[in-house]
């Protein structure tokens, strides 16, 4: 799998370490109410689609940047790369 | 029709011409008392034992393809009973002891072949780490010995000793560990299951469950709807997409696991071996290939396929472990997709939804569970508690904060 990384061009999804479903970018709040509940959901339970499903990958042997891959589940075609920085602050814009 | 000696030798004089078909190819009836969704071989086994063992009636299996089309027909065939947490252990020495008795007590070949298992030792520490293993497979009533480095290379003098970062040290043995016939497995089962008279209904996928004030009552299904009075889902692979269904989130992604299998070569390997450190595992089958597979891919996927590097990962391993196989030939490479669940272990539990219960996260070793797997759940679904040995298996253990992670990874499936 070539992943299209959006500052280096694409890259040999080799070079990558494999973290799990991109929602783990919206972790729930402590402090908040029900806050046990939040992160049972968080750390344990998992869409796991198949078909597209929004990762994190780490380019762990590259520029050491965490980027978020759109990619089918069924027939591995990667569909978009962005880095993870910008899902998580433009996602953090959206919620301010 | 029994199977025996006597038969095989009448129906070699008499030009085959007596051979049934092992089972029945029923229509779906319009309601069961149960209905297990998923013909593999956890789901098989689990209406053999719920027909033969617990005396039930009115089942049915449901089957998408055909029979035994899922990861049953796509591993590699290793039966053992060598984990170390106490959740974990006695339920695989429950599943060692029905494979012990399983030929007879279903009249099939399922070619179970006690070869042994060897874990490779590297280090002091790996050392300790199995003898503490051993321990908890002997407190368990398994078998275990710990073997220094002479003995294993009585065992297979063709291992690479000295290799400068995986010298070998010594091995945990299992003796009574093995392989069976993958297919063997799922289609004695199916025959026993239909001789007792489970319906085995193949080309019926379940596509959706029909639930009225919490509690389960039939699936509807590509041929049509099926009233049912409990529904045991063991689907393991696609466990996330059918329960999904009845609207369950779970704890279980879906990764996919390669396997190899090389031409044909002469009786070399004794049993089967494991080199962890190199993520590469190997046995020979009986017509001559080397069985062999590595980590998985370690990427969500449902693909039934892996990818190149994890193919070449696992070359090197074998390479590393015993470089005189960099002669023999690939033959083939398949893969299947895991329920990797979030602490490595498997679930068999009821679920919030009343009737419907769950058999599934079995990761990389639902194999070996299969007959442990099929009569714990057949006794779940039968008895509404959980068997004995399977009772840590619980779907809320996350919850609870009471996971059975044998590799200490934590909530990381694609690292168990």
């Amino acid at each position: 799998m070539l992943i299209p990384h959006p500052l280096l061009g694409p890259r040999d999804a080799q070079e990558f370490t494999y973290l799990g479903d991109a929602a783990l970018l919206a972790r729930p709040d402590g402090m908040a109410e029900g806050a046990l509940g939040a992160f049972i959901d968080y750390v344990y339970l998992r869409d796991n689609p198949a078909g597209v499903h929004r990762e994190l990958w780490f380019h762990e042997q590259g520029d050491r940047s965490w980027l978020v891959v759109t990619r089918n589940t069924v027939t591995h075609e990667i569909i978009d790369a962005q880095l993870a920085r910008d899902v998580a602050l433009a996602r953090k814009g959206a919620v301010a | 029709m029994r199977f025996s000696g006597f038969r095989v030798i009448k129906e070699a004089l008499t030009g085959h011409k007596g051979w049934q078909p092992l089972w029945r190819n029923p229509d779906p009836k319009p309601a069961y008392d149960y209905v297990i969704v998923g013909g593999g071989g956890h789901g098989l086994a689990t209406a053999y034992y719920l027909a033969n063992t617990f005396r039930k009636a009115r089942i049915a299996v449901l089957e998408k393809g055909w029979l035994g089309s899922g990861n049953i027909g796509r591993n590699t065939t290793i039966i053992r009973s060598n984990y170390g947490l106490p959740g974990n252990q006695p339920f695989y020495e429950f599943s060692m002891k029905l494979w012990e008795g399983l030929e007879q007590e279903f009249n099939f070949n399922a070619m179970v072949s006690q070869r042994g298992i060897l874990n490779l030792i590297h280090t002091d520490a790996q050392r300790d780490a199995y003898r503490r293993r051993g321990n908890a497979m002997l407190f368990s009533g398994a078998d275990a010995e710990l073997l220094d480095r002479d003995r294993v290379r009585d065992m297979c003098p063709w291992l690479n000793f000295d290799n400068a970062r995986f010298p070998i040290k010594g091995g945990l043995m299992q003796r009574r560990a093995g392989t069976a016939r993958h297919d063997g497995v799922a289609w004695g089962y199916a025959r026993g299951a239909d001789r007792a008279g489970v319906d085995l209904i193949q080309n019926c996928e379940v596509t959706g469950f029909r639930i009225e004030e919490g509690r389960i009552r039939g699936v509807e299904t590509s041929r049509g709807y099926i009233a049912a009075a409990k529904v045991g889902v063991a689907v393991a692979g696609s466990t996330s997409r059918v329960m999904e269904k009845a609207g369950l989130r779970l704890p279980i992604e879906s990764h996919v696991l390669q396997a190899f299998v090389s031409e044909g070569l002469k009786p070399l390997i004794p049993g089967v071996i494991t080199f962890g450190a190199g993520h590469f595992y190997v046995s020979q089958s009986d017509k001559g290939g080397l069985v062999f597979g590595g980590d998985i891919d370690g990427y969500n996927s449902y693909a039934q396929r892996g990818n190149m590097p994890v193919i070449e990962d696992v070359i090197e391993g074998g390479m590393a472990l015993m470089p005189m196989i960099g002669r023999a030939r690939l033959l083939r490479v398949w893969g299947g997709i895991m329920d990797m669940s979030m602490d490595g272990s498997p679930i068999i539990d009821r679920t919030p939804v009343e009737g419907l219960y769950l058999n599934a996260g079995w990761c990389y070793g639902g194999f070996k569970a299969t007959p442990a797997s099929g009569y714990s759940f057949a006794h779940l679904l039968a008895t509404d508690t959980p068997h004995e040995t399977a009772r840590h298996f619980r779907l809320d253990r996350f919850a609870r904060g009471h996971v059975i992670d044998e590799k200490g990874m934590g909530a990381q499936p694609n690292l168990h």
